[in-house]
């Protein structure tokens, strides 16, 4: 039976919004690892970002459904853990929509390297963590507003 | 009793308890911080430490080959069947305390971890590999509010002082080795915990040092241990009660 291309799959997981930060999608973050077919099966390969982001069954939920839609039948799901997620696999343009959206994107100095809001870089950060697993919380000293920064891991 | 138990089996309980009996003692503070940031902070890490819980549960549940799963012995199992080291089970006293027991576990937690990612196991390397980027995020925040606290003012100071007293001779548990221990470090599975000390001992001592804080003299360490199930505090019990009585209520029910 023919089936669509991996190219095409991938195009269809790059349209699903990741569902703590709908700004980006599932491939901006780089949770997808890998597309392929066993026989008729799609098999999609997912690493989770942090090991209890309760976001990671309902990612496989929204993968699940968005291929149905696009009239796949046969999907496996394959969890991945090695080599762990790391936000270097995050996109270019997932960072850049981040930061259009109000979050800091990762760098590698472990800290942002300015306000997402203003563009200072007169900036503190108020706590390790924040809203979810997968950032902290920031402040801008220039115009005040605190803001989200996506942790580098 | 389970003297014949696989060893792998038990010591992947052992990692499993660990997490999963601590992550929900860190869980309590869930809307009881005392300011908004700890109450994420803390509920995150209990978040992480629950996602530990679930690999390793489900790796011990396969390992055992009964077709348990990581929720059947998170939920099933009783007092005596966990494998959990007894600081992770007590009581979470005040903030200070809660913070103390975390650092001291968590750079056990880092250097057992970091070890593991050379596994002759690739599954249990799979997994420290996760897990070790956790732990060592975990270590950096518990590590600068023990000197936060240690260095700050003096009701915080003394508090953490007093955390330290209660919790450094049972932070010694960690590093108790058995036949099980001997038998994974053997097989270069897992690492002796004694293989962890000397680390542990000069990263540990050098910031409780920065946290202008005193060790405790007395080299007393708890005698009994958790690890083996023959030991646990009366707490083990009452987290039970509550972690478990949905399902116990409820068999089988699902989110």
């Amino acid at each position: 039976m023919a089936h669509p291309s991996t190219e095409q799959v991938w195009d269809w997981l790059d349209t699903i919004p990741d569902p703590e930060i709908p700004a980006i999608t599932l491939t901006d973050l780089g949770i997808i690892r890998n597309v392929g077919w066993d026989g008729d099966t799609c098999v999609v390969t997912v690493t989770p970002t942090y090991s209890g982001c309760p976001a990671t069954s309902l990612i496989n939920m929204e993968i699940e459904t968005a291929l149905r839609e696009h009239g796949l039948e046969k999907i496996e799901l394959k969890r991945q853990l090695s080599p762990a997620w790391t936000t270097d696999w995050m996109s270019e343009r997932g960072r850049r929509k981040l930061e259009e959206y109000g979050i800091a994107p990762p760098q590698p100095a472990g800290g942002p390297d300015k306000c997402p809001h203003c563009g200072s870089t007169n900036v503190e950060k108020l706590s390790q963590f924040g809203s979810t697993p997968c950032k902290a919380q920031w402040r801008c000293k220039d115009c005040l507003e605190p803001f989200d920064y996506f942790k580098c891991i | 009793m389970t003297q014949k138990s696989d060893p792998k089996f038990e010591a992947l309980l052992r990692l499993g308890d660990n997490a999963l009996i601590l992550g929900h003692r860190v869980s309590e503070w869930c809307g009881h911080a005392p300011v908004l940031e700890e109450d994420i902070a803390l509920a995150n890490t209990a978040l992480d430490l629950l996602g530990q819980t679930s690999l390793w549960l489900e790796y011990a549940g396969e390992v055992e080959g009964k077709g348990r799963s990581a929720d059947d012995i998170a939920f099933l199992r009783d007092a005596w069947d966990f494998r959990n080291v007894l600081l992770v089970e007590l009581p979470n006293g005040d903030f200070g305390q809660t913070i103390m027991r975390q650092y001291l576990f968590d750079v056990f937690n880092r250097l057992n971890l970091e070890a593991m990612k050379t596994s002759t196991d690739t599954r249990i390397a799979e997994i420290a590999e996760k897990a070790a980027k956790e732990a060592a995020y975990h270590v950096e925040r518990s590590e600068g509010t023990v000197i936060g606290l240690g260095d700050g003012t003096e009701e915080s100071h003394r508090r953490i002082q007093d955390a330290l007293n209660i919790l450094w001779p049972y932070a010694q548990e960690l590093f108790i080795t058995d036949e099980v221990d001997e038998e994974m470090a053997k097989a270069g599975v897992i690492p002796d915990p004694k293989s962890l000390q000397d680390a542990w001992n000069a990263e540990v001592r050098g910031a409780l040092a920065e946290a202008t804080l005193e060790v405790p003299e007395a080299h007393f360490g708890h005698r009994g241990s958790g690890k083996d199930g023959r030991m646990h505090t009366e707490h083990l019990g009452h987290i039970l009660t509550q972690m478990q009585w949905l399902q116990r209520a409820y068999p089988g029910q699902e989110w």
